[in-house]
């Protein structure tokens, strides 16, 4: 799960990582008011889980508060659409009102882990505020990384290797080393799967700060981690995902097409995803239902892929290995006899217990398209689609 | 031969409760020699046929256990992971799916310096129908004796993909299912050299998915092998930024997707199936080019 900035920068100063002064508003008075205890001219910034907020409109200079009410009234309930959003954007509740500060250099700072080391790696750039991964492709001698072994933490020569690398030298050694340190440990204490400074700033009068901080969450530590998952903005996510994580569905993502699908397996989810492709359609969305051997949890699924709107077919691939095709079976008809997917149904159950899941599906008597193969299932689903 | 699993294999489980009875009994009935299951505070009882300690090290001494299956939910898994090792267990295949990573970050390192191999975690396990050696979650019907080795970063795609070999009358020597997480103790690469140093494999499907860079090191590897390799790359379809189910499914940059690991294993020599339907027929294709089939 993502932070939004204000979350990020709370995150980080706890850690004692610099960050320009400000508070998070969610009227436009309050953004005024917060403009007028900072003094002087503020930046008034969308808090919404994307980047690209500047060129979307949701950045915007102030230099009063009246102005920074004004800011603040033009981006509160907007729908922030960026590149990284879709046409529909994304819905902004609240506004980060900050000092504007004088920017001497941009640079950039991150903790990612790097899955092949298995380690935390930090990675720093003198090219900040740009698309890392653009710097990347680009120019890979600007990036400097360096490992976190688990067994002896981030060294100050490793914080002091990455500030020389990046022309943090002189006076700004010491903040710099002491910033890094930080944000490790904020990643580490926090389950952090990203953290990400970008800009990582040198004010004119020599201070180092940061602009701007991402955080993610590591979804798997959603037990130890309770205050950041119970402060976690669903208005941010697609409605329907939230509505397939209440029921307990975990691996729900809303694609645009028009062919439900219903998996088990990640794998094969994204797998059933390419062959509907393959066969010239479109899916309507990932779903992994993953081990659940329980019908709810199926007619849960089915019922929120067919409220789609979008959806014209319907299609079911499952592979059994700990989880049960009868008991998928039964979701199935129970889906079907609800009317809670009244578009044409394609099943393909193979794996454990395929016997007894096709027995379910023969006894009930429903109309269900039935495939024996996978290239078959999509084939079917997507012609029935249309 | 085969790899990981032969017939000398002696598999402990660790987490008796369901879904480790269960697949304790499936395995048992495939042929598997289960000879111990581990639940903390649940020593001295059976479940399925099996004992049960409240230690693996205890388990190992009685039984001499050489393999571990591991069901421990993801909050003790790490626990369970470093329990197995630290008793001398030489594979341990974790099913578990969920683990945070920071645990297996820990778990990574300390491996390192262990003669313990980790297969998962989030993974079906790995199996050898030549022995009968079942440790793992996979439907054995599926499966048949034969030369043809599987690895995957999905359980279900090793189902499918098993299956249709079978069903185009070509036999497995294995498979391993590496894992879906982005921090596992066994690599694509790793298991490729595996199935490459098998006396009993003559070719190997690897299935590999979009995030990481796990695909593009097993190309590297490709390059250097004797044995044919055919492989698919789910997720051509996947938006960027989602994780699609798998924690270890997302892509982050231009090497995270479908096209670039395609490119990369066509590159290394692999034969890619676009659609997995194909994974049977573009093994099969590859078996008769080279004469093996």
């Amino acid at each position: 799960m993502k932070l939004h900035e204000y979350q990020a920068k709370a995150l980080l100063t706890r850690y004692g990582v610099p960050v320009p002064r400000g508070r998070v508003a969610t009227t436009a008075e309050d953004a005024a008011a917060v403009a007028s205890e900072l003094g002087g001219p503020v930046v008034v910034k969308a808090q919404a889980h994307t980047g690209g907020r500047g060129k979307g409109g949701g950045v915007k200079l102030a230099s009063s508060p009246a102005e920074a009410r004004q800011a603040a009234a033009d981006i509160i309930g907007m729908q922030l659409v960026t590149h990284q959003t879709g046409p529909q954007g994304l819905p902004v509740h609240s506004v980060l009102v900050e000092e504007q500060i004088e920017i001497a250099r941009e640079l950039y700072l991150s903790v990612i882990i790097d899955n092949s080391a298995g380690m935390p790696v930090v990675i720093a750039s003198a090219a900040g505020g740009m698309d890392i991964e653009e710097v990347a492709a680009t120019t890979p001698e600007r990036i400097f990384q360096q490992r976190v072994d688990p067994t002896v933490g981030f060294q100050g020569y490793q914080a002091r290797a990455l500030a020389f690398a990046t022309g943090l030298d002189g006076d700004l050694l010491r903040p710099a080393t002491a910033l890094m340190s930080a944000l490790v440990r904020a990643f580490e204490e926090n389950d952090s799967s990203l953290a990400e400074i970008n800009p990582l700033v040198v004010t004119t009068d020599g201070r180092v700060l940061a602009a701007d901080a991402k955080f993610s969450i590591d979804d798997n530590a959603d037990y130890r981690q309770r205050p950041h998952f119970d402060a976690r903005d669903r208005s941010q996510e697609d409605a329907r995902e939230v509505e397939a994580n209440d029921a307990g569905i975990e691996n729900y993502v809303k694609l645009d097409g028009n062919i439900g699908c219903l998996v088990n397996g990640a794998g094969l989810a994204m797998a059933t995803m390419d062959a509907i492709m393959f066969e010239g359609g479109s899916p309507a969305n990932f779903l992994d239902i993953g081990t659940q051997n329980n019908p709810d949890a199926v007619v849960a699924a089915l019922r929120i892929i067919g409220a789609d709107p979008n959806v014209r077919a319907v299609l079911v691939n499952i592979f059994g290995g700990l989880a049960r095709t009868d008991v998928i079976a039964e979701g199935v008809v129970i889906a079907k006899r609800e009317g809670y997917i009244p578009q044409p149904t394609v099943v393909r159950l193979a794996g454990t217990n395929v016997e007894a899941g096709m027995k379910v599906l023969d006894d009930s008597g429903i109309d269900l398209l039935r495939a024996d193969g996978f290239a078959e299932a999509a084939r079917m689903a997507v012609q029935a689609a249309g | 031969m085969g790899v990981l699993l032969n017939e000398n294999t002696r598999l402990l489980i660790q987490g008796m409760g369901a879904a480790g009875a269960r697949e304790a009994r499936n395995s048992l009935d495939y042929g598997t020699k289960v000879v111990a299951g581990v639940t903390p505070g649940r020593g001295g009882q059976e479940i399925e046929g099996v004992p049960v300690f409240n230690t693996v090290r205890q388990a190992v001494d009685a039984t001499g256990a050489n393999a571990s299956l591991i069901f421990v939910p993801a909050a003790g898994a790490a626990d369970a992971i470093l329990e197995a090792s630290d008793s001398g267990i030489p594979v341990a295949i974790c099913i578990t799916e969920g683990i945070p990573v920071k645990d297996m970050v820990a778990v990574k390192r300390y491996l390192r310096g262990s003669t313990t191999r980790l297969i998962g975690p989030n993974c079906p396990g790995v199996i050898n129908p030549m022995a009968l050696a079942r440790a793992g979650i996979m439907p054995v019907d599926v499966y048949m004796p034969g030369s043809v080795g599987v690895i995957s970063r999905s359980g279900t795609l090793v189902y499918e993909a098993v299956d249709q070999l079978t069903r185009l009358g070509i036999g497995q020597s294995g498979s391993v299912g590496v894992g879906g997480d982005p921090i596992i103790g066994t690599s694509q690469r790793e298991a490729l050299e595996l199935f490459e140093n098998d006396p009993d494999t003559a070719a190997v499907v690897l299935i590999g998915e979009i995030g990481g860079t796990a695909e593009q090191e097993a190309a590297e590897y490709i390059t250097q092998m004797k044995k044919p390799v055919a492989a698919f790359i789910a997720g051509a379809t996947a938006p960027p930024g989602r994780r699609m189910g798998h924690a270890g499914a997302i892509i982050a940059g231009k090497a995270g997707t479908a096209e670039a690991k395609k490119l990369a294993l066509l590159q290394a020599g692999a034969a890619i199936a676009q659609s997995p339907s194909q994974i049977g027929a573009t093994m099969q294709t590859l078996l008769k080019e080279r004469g093996l089939l």
